[in-house]
């Protein structure tokens, strides 16, 4: 039988990868996949091409299915994540002078949020201009995680600090001309900026939430409905390619694949950092971060509804969805852990049992009911220690309501 | 003109194409049109312009960065959404496929915006279609400047007429299988890797 074609769009971001090795390892086309792969240039032509037909399946920032879903959007489409690409990858970089600034404040250099986010905030406080930050997307982790950040730092967002959106290949430029002076984006965008533009990475995504998913494959719910086939062939192809980033012996052949012109277009030295977790985060100083990017271990792939449901309670807190137990169902029901354990049953892969889960109560690894074989996930802490419970979750959104 | 006219503005870094709409525009009767080369400069005029339809290039990296001024804009309260209207399918695919991205103060009339649209898109297709053929028209060019430093090279080391060393050339080709030009790269190479 011949491939079935899927177009599936991207943007040169490390957590694109199981999505090109899906394609370049074969594991697309062990399930019969041909995956057309696409390299966009912004979030809002994934989301628009994606969301009249143009793409089947394309890399996507975890809020976005929630954002299309809740017609958020300016083509409003159902739109459902059934698999994620990973965990983490996220950093918050600065400019050199801003960083020296946050060192003189007391920033020790060791990319743990909190006492970042501290010396920031005397920094903001003393600063006679409003610094301004830059993130991909406005319905993105991104913007979630930096304000979060900044938040449970006493920052208060758009009134202390400005936020900007632009596209993460551009947000490197953008730090050394000084038209911003910081970002939160994926890699490699954060050793880019340390490598050419003098640039320090302040803190990481796995240390403001540990274990925490960033991208995921979406596709639109018609589609979905329409091939239920393909979509677990897509689940099954990621998972597998998943396994394979996930040892380390692969993270060089990973790399160069990676860094080629029609992904990344990076050297595979700096592509290399997330996938090992060695950051070179300014100045030549070495950090290991060994949770940086998580493409398997810990259900990595799940798509939890407790984590859509933490994205929605964050669109939320800024004001771009209003709080109603309708939207909440709307936002759930975009991740989709019935597909995934559909797709991943016939090959005997271990599954969460559940499809909600706390996070934040749980510094240290543990097992949770699963499926076929035992699964353990690692820590999920917030930084400033606050737990997340869906079964409360009303209660957590009023509570940020009158946070900062 | 039924209603006040309205404010266009076109954002397009690429400044032949922007011209080349802009005048479609105004020859359409429209006299409210702005034209802005970089997405930064929208955050500084969008007060005075007050534009009530938004063009901007597909491929333009900077959408996101375009939205989210929308989203802080006192002046377009309103919200704004894409194409005139999100059941309008063929439209929005006809744009998409051209390559134009457009945004439109809610409210306004979909037949006032139409016309509007289906200006940008074609004049978008006619400039894409003169790109192509500039393209062509280059490559052209370039094959027969290789054609020709193959064939000198032929005539120098084999002492060959030129019509001599244009047949074996195109013999070549036959011979192989391959495009002329292909020889002729082959040829340039390998005697640039030889030396004089």
């Amino acid at each position: 039988m011949p491939d079935t074609h899927l177009t599936a769009a991207f943007l040169p971001l490390l957590d694109s990868v199981l999505l090109v090795l899906a394609q370049e390892k074969g594991f697309a086309a062990e399930e019969g996949l041909d995956l057309h792969l696409v390299r966009e240039t912004s979030w809002a032509n994934i989301r628009d091409r994606a969301a009249i037909g143009h793409f089947d399946i394309a890399q996507m920032l975890a809020p976005m299915p929630l954002a299309a879903s809740l017609g958020l959007t300016p083509i409003a489409t159902p739109t459902i994540a059934p698999v994620v690409l990973g965990l983490g990858n996220n950093a918050i970089t600065v400019s050199a002078h801003l960083w020296k600034a946050m060192a003189d404040q007391g920033a020790p250099g060791d990319l743990a949020a909190g006492p970042a986010g501290a010396a920031l905030a005397r920094v903001i406080a003393a600063s006679p201009r409003k610094l301004r930050f830059g993130v991909v997307h406005q319905t993105s982790s991104h913007n979630y995680e930096l304000r979060y950040w900044l938040a449970a730092s006493g920052i208060m967002p758009d009134r202390d600090i400005e936020i900007v959106v632009l596209p993460p290949p551009l947000l490197p430029d953008a730090l050394g001309t000084g038209g911003i002076d910081g970002y939160c984006v994926g890699e490699p965008w954060n050793s880019i900026g340390v490598a050419t533009r003098g640039a320090h990475i302040a803190t990481v995504k796995a240390s403001i939430w540990q274990s925490s998913p960033d991208k995921v494959i979406g596709m639109r719910t018609a589609w979905a409905e329409k091939h239920p086939d393909l979509v677990s062939s897509v689940i099954r192809a990621i998972y597998r390619a998943g396994i394979w980033c996930s040892d380390p012996t692969n993270h060089a052949e990973a790399a160069r694949i990676m860094a080629a012109p029609t992904y990344l277009d990076a050297s595979s030295e700096i592509v290399s950092r997330a996938l090992t977790g060695r950051f070179d985060i300014g100045g030549g100083s070495i950090r290991l971060v060994p949770d940086h990017f998580v493409p398997h271990a810990g259900a990595a792939n799940f798509p939890w509804k407790s984590h859509a449901l933490w994205y929605y309670s964050q669109m939320v807190r800024w004001g771009q969805v209003v709080a109603s137990p309708a939207n909440a169902a709307i936002a759930a029901a975009c991740f989709r852990p019935d597909l995934y354990r559909i797709a991943l049953a016939p090959i005997g892969a271990a599954t969460p049992v559940a499809d909600y889960k706390t996070d934040g109560a749980h510094p240290a690894p543990r097992t949770i009911p699963s499926h076929d074989g035992a699964l353990t996930m690692g820590p999920d802490l917030f930084f400033d220690g606050r737990v997340y419970d869906p079964d409360a979750l009303d209660t957590y959104i009023a509570s940020q309501r009158h946070a900062v | 003109m039924p209603g006040p006219e309205l404010s266009i503005l076109i954002i397009d870094e690429n400044r032949i194409r922007a011209s080349i709409i802009e005048d479609g525009l105004r020859e359409a009767g429209h006299s409210l049109v702005a034209v802005i080369h970089d997405v930064n400069e929208v955050a500084r005029s969008i007060q005075s312009i007050l534009p009530d339809v938004i063009v901007i290039d597909l491929e333009n990296p900077k959408r996101d960065t375009l939205e989210h001024f929308f989203s802080l804009s006192r002046s377009i309260q309103r919200p704004i959404a894409m194409f005139v209207d999100r059941s309008d399918g063929a439209m929005i695919e006809k744009a998409v496929e051209a390559g134009v991205s457009a945004y439109v103060v809610d409210g306004l009339r979909k037949e006032r915006v139409k016309p509007i649209l289906d200006m940008a898109i074609s004049r978008f297709n006619a400039f894409s279609r003169l790109t192509r053929e500039l393209e062509q028209a280059r490559s052209e060019l370039e094959d027969r400047k290789l054609i020709e430093q193959a064939k000198g090279i032929l005539m120098r080391t084999r002492n060959l007429s030129e019509a001599d060393a244009y047949a074996l050339l195109r013999s070549t080709a036959m011979n192989q299988n391959r495009r002329m030009v292909d020889i002729a790269q082959s040829l340039v190479t390998a005697a640039a890797m030889l030396g004089p």
